[in-house]
């Protein structure tokens, strides 16, 4: 079933998206983003061991953030706008669950739109990267 | 840590400093691999009749995707693949290199077939202090990416922070 403008309600949650990072998933975002900072790859580079553990990329915690908004838009609109701030470290073979929820429906120039509040909680239930989506449905 | 750090005039001087186009390039291949990369089950970013089905013209860019850069040996940056000439010169002296946060703003889709120009902004300079990390440098930046059709379709607003 498609998710619709009129169908959705401010309060509403979106299907949580749960991650578990491996080192190999990393290599392959490092591989399809074009960031091979070795901070992601390498526990020998000098960042990593000064932090003791290489790090989940920040962009690939946004770019989940999307994953999270497109699987509950189905292709039913588009998205407007999608920030994120990095607020803490995320380390490999960690639970990551991004979540988010409806902030407000409106119409703007013909336009049905929506604010959404997402965020990626690491294990601990830190929001270590929290983010805001503005979608503009198609109906 | 840098326990000391101040933003000289020769440094505020850039803001507003841009780069130099550079080419993006997303292709079939390149939305596979960064829809893989990020773990997605969902056909349409996979499989281009499902694509069609669902409205695109060929297989969508995920969101925050912008392509891939033209990689060109001893141009494009080998560790982080930006274009030549893409960040601003500010030597800080500062190796500790983190993401701040990251905004795109899209004014059209991106499908596989398109190819984007990049043009980089120094937009602001800032320092703050945190416990941890000392004297930061935060360097924030806005990217306007250009399809084939002289439309803008997107600008990306990035902070990094130097520690």
């Amino acid at each position: 079933m498609t998710i619709t403008w009129e169908s959705i309600k401010e309060g509403d949650t979106l299907p949580e998206l749960k991650k578990k990072p491996s080192v190999t998933q990393l290599v392959k975002y490092a591989a399809g983003s074009g960031d091979f900072n070795p901070l992601h790859h390498d526990y020998n580079f000098f960042q990593s061991q000064a932090i003791g553990s290489i790090i989940v990329h920040g962009k690939f915690k946004y770019a989940s953030l999307g994953e999270l908004v497109s699987n509950w838009l189905g292709h039913n609109g588009f998205i407007k706008n999608i920030s994120c701030q990095y607020r803490g470290m995320d380390f490999p073979d960690k639970e990551l669950t991004c979540r988010g929820s409806v902030d407000r429906k409106w119409e703007e120039g013909g336009e049905k739109l929506a604010e959404l509040t997402v965020f990626a909680e690491n294990e601990d239930g830190k929001q270590t990267t929290p983010g805001k989506v503005i979608v503009s449905f198609k109906e | 840590m840098a326990e000391q750090f101040e933003l000289t005039q020769e440094m505020k001087d850039q803001i507003g400093w841009e780069s130099q186009p550079w080419t993006w390039e997303v292709t079939t291949t390149s939305v596979r691999a960064f829809a893989r990369g990020v773990g997605y089950t969902d056909p349409v970013y996979f499989d281009v009749d499902a694509a069609k089905k669902a409205g695109y013209r060929n297989l969508p860019a995920p969101p925050t995707y912008m392509g891939t850069t033209v990689f060109i040996p001893g141009q494009t940056d080998d560790t982080f693949s930006f274009p030549p000439g893409f960040s601003p010169n500010i030597d800080a002296g500062m190796t500790g290199l983190l993401d701040g946060g990251t905004e795109t703003e899209y004014f059209d889709t991106v499908c596989a077939g398109d190819t984007l120009s990049s043009v980089n902004r120094l937009s602001d300079l800032s320092v703050k202090e945190s416990k941890s990390l000392g004297k930061m440098l935060i360097i924030s930046t806005e990217t306007t990416f250009t399809n084939q059709d002289n439309k803008v379709v997107a600008v990306q607003r990035s902070q990094i922070i130097f520690y």
